[in-house]
């Protein structure tokens, strides 16, 4: 690098983060973005990710402030920390977008997903779907004589762990949310 | 006091409240009721075009050589998807633009009624910001807030998509005051921390370089004035990005000429040689660069640009400052001088003995002919006899537009409408139209290449039906010079489709549609003909046969670094790496 041996920390930017935004690790990053919720704006947010050839691994979106006509996105993204900060950039270049926050370096956060399972079956099948269901917290949302709804909450990994163990009970319909997330603490 | 109007006489009133005096458009059914309105008032100009795609780079013309955006109207499907182009090359260069698109009605919308097009989908990836307008109580406050985009922060084109019914009904007009005020401000104040870093590495470089670009020029004249101040007062070298020439002026005595692909010799190795970059309003791009893990490798590296998401792009930088470049330029100019106005003088001799020394390699320098008009030869006449005019240039893309770059001189910014982000081809012509409606008393010369000229040559009638002198001057080598230099360095000589044949007679051309037509294809002629063309009142095709097969130089092959530079005909015929050629 430089001669001059330039003092870093000046700025706010994240040039200045300690990490090497060089390293071609891949990074799992799960963003908020506010946004005005006008026509077309999650297809300005979505065709920045495909037109700049970002991965999407999660996204959801509903208006969060009925008055203002604001929505939160949340997106789960891979990429090396600097296409995470470019994607971080174009975002906020959005004219709509109002935030991007990084909850993944911004401090501790929360993460949590819902789906919904459904599972077919009869005898111990039956039987074993319902204990492990108790066990994970799921609630059971419907009922037949051959089949439950299971709704079940929490972070993606726990539904995945989920659903591998309802697959060999009759697994045969899943609908999940995407992940919702915030930060802890009080702002 | 509320005023209420239908949809068609609000866009032409916010037009008016915008102080637009000039659209550049083309009508057709979902924008007559506009159309109408512009009928029955004089304050606005419309200056109809022959094809879209050259309203919209007209207006870029208009908006690059007065630093006010430009205002296009077109109808729906057809009129807007011609539009396409000239929005894309407005985000790349960074042109604010208002685009004004008619749509069917509302009721039809997703009907695929006559003439729809989905423009605000088409349109999403290739403006700043768009609207479709629903709601004619919307329409004035929409207008308004998308000329607060355009313009703000990192300038862009922003199209509003407006539906016929919405045009027909009355509804509420927002005064400019009154239209709510967007959140969209972009910070303009650089961070003082970063700023000082910069001072610091200021007074400590050995080997400094000012890399200037678009985004000086962008941010008004304050910032080229300011830069120049910079320059002055610290005696660092610059060079410039094709956008940014004239921000500096070419006569300016730290002036290293232009950089990159096509850059002087001096520029380039002066950046590849520093120990301190400071990048003013450009975004290192691949034009500029070369090839990136051999860009300026001992460096120290500051960027300036009010888009943040410039700053990392392509290169990591050691000091990103966010801001407008007038704005940090004072804060920079403010912070040096009260530290006692510091440079490294004896490293600033040294480096300008070593930059002394490149200078005299003359990069330039090409073989004269008295048989054929040499394009360089061409442009060098051109500047000399043009050069004391209230002058401004466009250009078209190909080696003819590097070759302006490098032997025409700009003393001053807003003086070079060329398209540099996208490289349009026909490009050129529509925009010399569009300074020449900005600036009707200035000499405006397009200079171009045959085959870019042919891409929107339907413009002349354009031209003469508003009796605007504006000067064809084209390098007409009859090829895509351009290509077929490429083909003969990295493709073994296959000159694959890029001979221009079939040429019109430029000079009948002309005549035919009113114009004059100049045709000179001796050296000796030169200097008469340059002159009968500026002394014409009226548009002018000047066909200047020049060599064919005159190759560009200094040329930065793809892939290659800075310190790899092709210097004259030394590269001619002996065997080229090839592995650039995957790059564009
Ligand atoms: C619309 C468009 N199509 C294709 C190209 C690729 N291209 C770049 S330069 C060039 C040749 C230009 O020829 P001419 O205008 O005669 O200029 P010259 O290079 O001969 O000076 C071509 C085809 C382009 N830049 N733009
Ligand atoms: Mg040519």
């Amino acid at each position: 690098m430089s001669e001059l041996k330039i003092k870093k920390g000046a700025t706010s930017h994240s040039a200045y983060e300690l990490r090497n935004p060089n390293a071609n690790v891949i990074e799992k990053h799960t963003l908020a973005v506010v946004v005005d919720n006008e026509a077309g704006v999650l297809a300005r947010v979505i065709g920045l990710f495909s037109g700049r050839g970002y991965n999407i691994e999660s996204l959801t979106v509903a208006e969060i402030d009925h008055t203002g006509h604001r929505s939160r996105i949340t997106v789960v993204t891979t990429g090396t920390p600097a296409v995470i900060e470019q994607i971080k950039a174009q975002l906020g270049r959005i004219v709509p977008v109002h935030e991007v926050h990084d909850l993944t370096t911004e401090g501790p956060s929360v993460e949590r997903e819902l789906a919904l399972f459904k599972v077919s079956g009869t005898g111990d099948k039956r039987v074993e779907a319902l204990r492990l269901a108790d066990i994970f917290r799921a609630n059971v949302v419907d009922s037949t004589l051959h089949s439950f709804v299971f709704e079940i909450t929490g972070v993606p990994e726990k539904i995945d762990a989920f659903a591998e163990l309802m697959r060999p009970l009759g697994l045969s319909e899943v609908a999940r949310t995407g992940v919702a997330a915030l930060s802890r603490g009080k702002d | 006091m509320t005023r209420q109007m239908t949809g068609a006489k609000m866009i032409v009133q916010a037009l008016k409240d915008q102080g637009v005096d000039t659209v550049f458009g083309y009508p057709g059914g979902a924008v007559l009721p506009i159309y109408d309105e512009i009928f029955l008032q004089n304050d606005i100009h419309h200056i109809l075009v022959r094809h879209e795609q050259g309203a919209v780079h007209a207006a870029e013309g208009y908006a690059r050589s007065t630093g006010k955006p430009g205002v296009v109207l077109v109808t729906s499907g057809p009129g807007a998807t011609n539009a396409v182009t000239g929005l894309t090359d407005a985000l790349l260069d960074s042109i604010p633009l208002v685009v004004l698109t008619g749509q069917v009605p509302t009721f039809m919308i997703g009907t695929d009624g006559f003439q729809e097009a989905d423009t605000i989908g088409i349109t999403r990836p290739c403006t700043k910001h768009n609207w479709l307008v629903k709601d004619t109580d919307d329409l004035s406050q929409v207008i308004h807030q998308a000329f607060h985009v355009a313009t703000s922060g990192r300038p862009g084109p922003v199209l509003v998509d407006i539906p016929k019914d919405v045009q027909f009904a009355n509804g509420t007009y927002s005064e400019k005051k009154d239209a709510k005020t967007s959140h969209y401000q972009p910070r303009l104040k650089g961070d003082i921390d970063a700023i000082t870093a910069l001072v610091d590495a200021m007074e400590k470089a050995e080997r400094p370089v000012f890399y200037t670009g678009g985004g000086v020029i962008n941010s008004g004249p304050a910032a080229s004035q300011l830069l120049r101040e910079l320059v002055d007062a610290t005696d660092f070298p610059i060079t410039s990005t094709l956008m940014g020439l004239g921000a500096y002026p070419a006569s300016g005595k730290n002036w290293l000429g232009m950089l990159g692909m096509h850059g002087l010799y001096e520029a380039n190795l002066a950046m590849h040689g520093c120990d301190l970059m400071i990048n003013i309003g450009a975004r290192f791009d691949d034009r500029i660069t070369g090839r990136l893990d051999a860009f300026s490798p001992g460096s120290a590296k500051a960027h300036i640009d009010i888009d943040p998401s410039s700053i990392n792009k392509v290169i990591q930088v050691d000091i990103p400052i966010i801001g407008d470049v007038a704005h940090v330029l004072e804060d920079i100019l403010r912070i040096w001088k009260s530290r006692g106005r510091k440079v490294n003088k004896s490293g600033l001799k040294n480096w300008q003995n070593q930059i002394t020394q490149w200078k005299a390699v003359n990069c330039l320098d090409y073989a004269p002919s008295t048989k054929a008009i040499k394009p360089q030869y061409a442009l060098q006449r051109l500047e000399e006899l043009t050069k004391g005019h209230d002058r401004y240039i466009t250009t078209e893309v190909g080696q003819h537009q590097m070759w302006a770059a490098q032997y025409l001189t700009f003393e001053a910014p807003n003086r070079l409408m060329t398209s540099g982000g996208l490289g349009t081809m026909g490009y050129g012509f529509p925009a010399s139209i569009g300074v020449q409606m900005a600036h009707p008393d200035a000499l405006v010369i397009n200079v171009a290449g045959e085959a870019s000229w042919q891409m929107n040559m339907q413009e002349m009638g354009t031209a003469t039906q508003y009796r605007l002198p504006v000067k064809q001057f084209i390098l007409n080598n009859e090829r895509l010079g351009m290509v077929r230099q490429w083909q003969q360095l990295l493709h073994g000589e296959r000159y694959s489709q890029s001979w221009s044949e079939s040429l019109p007679d430029f000079v009948k051309l002309a005549e035919a549609f009113g114009a004059k037509g100049i045709l000179c294809s001796d050296p000796a002629d030169l200097d008469d003909a340059i002159m009968e063309m500026i002394n014409h009142d009226g548009p002018v095709i000047f066909d200047c046969v020049v060599e064919k097969h005159e190759n560009l130089y200094p040329m930065i092959l793809s892939g290659k670094p800075h310190n790899e530079m092709l210097l004259g005909d030394a590269a001619d015929g002996d065997g080229i790496q090839s592995d650039g050629a995957v790059l564009v």
